[in-house]
């Protein structure tokens, strides 16, 4: 399978099954789909002779014909049948996103936890629970030696102690089980302090720092309860624990939501920028399509631009020595994660589970609180094996609408959560999530044809 | 290649990071 697509002045071609991806001139880039289509080399000829010259175009069919040859260009899937094998292994747990705390200091508007409720009741994680889902996941891991552990919420820094004794007690277990916990924090910022930034460059890998860009836009969408902005409370914190991992050599993303009310989100991203963050990262917001905030199909045309806008002031930036790494534009073409990893996402349900305060797990985060994906409790473990298998098998081939699409590699088929709420099926796909992730896909290649 | 340039040379051990 090819796909093809000009950005900025570039013709790139990509042979979606090898990975391989080119960059050509017009003759070549005319040439390829004929080629594609089977068509003989004096038909091709036939075809371009307006507008190439016959030299042109037999050279063009030579490089073409010799990458084929290559195993670089119109190459096969080969692929589909790994998957179904690789489904077929013993489950493993690795990842847990530890709901620290099912409550929180803001209001967010676009909040899919309900200002940290997650549609329940209010509740702190205690010792008891948290300790008992470390143990779940050491005992579940199998023979995986690095696992995860994300303090999530609401707001986990309302239950920053029990955090503290949690990443305590995995590093006391760390040796004698042959483990290493990698420990990551998302937080809104309100309750960062020195001593918890120290905590945090000690013991997280990364931090997630939650700030949606412009103050106006950040303070519209992310107010604290009694109405009031937080974007003059958290900034000065966010800047001066971004300053301190970065003389660390640590890791940590600044991370916004953008909606239909701020569409020109790359002057947000830009802001991020200016402000003097490294790592960057927004995302589209995902509600319900009677939300005022929430993207609309209208809204598609709008945000592909920005994306190639922004790709262009990026690459500008970086030139002028003033370059920020963007989440979604960052792509290893020599390496990047393996075939399964690609093909099977990110593990939600089976490798990756969500807890709640009270220790039951969900299939991830988004969706918590809803009671047809309870799976279990870390006392009793998985119990919902039917829900579980579900997951297991929810691959980017089990997804008729990303088995033929050019992104399946890149994408490894979207979130589940997000499919399920719009569609009610986690095998399908949410359309306009799918039409933002291939432009950002053919932006970040755009951006590897400009730096090479 | 004159028409062509290929920017990369080089297509589950559950051991990276895992949405």
């Amino acid at each position: 399978m090819i796909h093809r697509y000009q950005n900025n002045g570039y013709n790139i071609v990509m042979d979606i099954d090898s990975g391989a991806v080119h960059v050509t001139d017009e003759v070549t880039y005319d040439a390829i789909p004929l080629f594609e289509e089977g068509k003989t080399k004096s038909e091709i000829e036939k075809i371009l002779q307006d507008k190439y010259s016959l030299e042109e175009i037999d050279e063009a069919i030579g490089e073409i014909t010799s990458l084929k040859e290559a195993g670089s260009l119109f190459t096969e899937d080969e692929y589909r049948e790994f998957v179904m094998d690789f489904k077929k292994r013993k489950t493993v747990v690795k990842a847990l996103c530890l709901h620290i705390a099912h409550d929180c200091n803001l209001a967010c508007r676009y909040c899919f936890a309900e200002e940290g409720e997650y549609h329940g009741r209010r509740a702190l994680m205690s010792f008891d629970v948290g300790k008992r889902a470390l143990d779940f996941l050491i005992e579940n891991s199998g023979n995986r030696v690095n696992l995860e552990v994300d303090f999530f919420g609401g707001e986990p820094l309302m239950n920053v102690e029990v955090v503290k004794q949690l990443v305590e007690y995995g590093r006391s277990r760390e040796q004698e089980c042959n483990k290493k916990f990698r420990f990551t924090l998302t937080t809104n910022g309100v309750l960062l302090n020195d001593e918890i930034m120290e905590f945090a460059n000690r013991e997280m890998a990364n931090v997630v720092m939650s700030l949606d860009g412009r103050p106006e836009v950040n303070d519209k969408m992310r107010p604290f309860r009694n109405g009031r902005g937080s974007y003059d409370v958290i900034v000065p914190k966010f800047l001066k624990f971004a300053k301190m991992r970065e003389e660390l050599g640590l890791s940590y993303y600044v991370r916004g939501t953008f909606t239909h009310e701020n569409l020109d989100f790359s002057k947000d991203i830009l802001h991020y920028a200016d402000l003097g963050f490294k790592e960057i990262s927004i995302e589209p917001v995902v509600a319900s399509p009677d939300e005022p905030y929430a993207i609309k199909e209208e809204d598609l045309p709008k945000i592909l631009e920005e994306y190639d806008k922004l790709a262009v002031e990026l690459l500008k930036r970086k030139k002028e020595g003033r370059g920020v790494d963007f989440f979604h534009f960052m792509i290893d073409l020599e390496q990047g994660p393996c075939v399964i990893k690609r093909l099977s996402g990110c593990g939600s349900g089976t490798e990756y589970l969500a807890v709640t305060p009270w220790g039951d797990f969900y299939p991830c985060h988004q969706f918590v609180g809803n009671e047809d994906f309870l799976l279990g409790n870390v006392y009793e473990g998985i119990q919902n094996t039917k829900v579980r298998d579900e997951f297991k098998l929810c691959n980017v081939y089990a997804k008729p609408k990303c088995r033929e699409c050019f992104a399946r590699y890149y994408c490894s088929g979207g979130c589940a959560a997000n499919a399920y709420q719009f569609h009610g099926s986690i095998t399908d796909a949410y359309d306009i999530g799918c039409e933002m992730q291939k432009k950002r896909i053919e932006c970040a290649i755009m951006m590897k044809a400009a730096e090479a | 290649m004159k028409h062509i340039k290929t920017l990369n040379t080089r297509l589950g051990c559950g051991e990276c990071q895992t949405c």
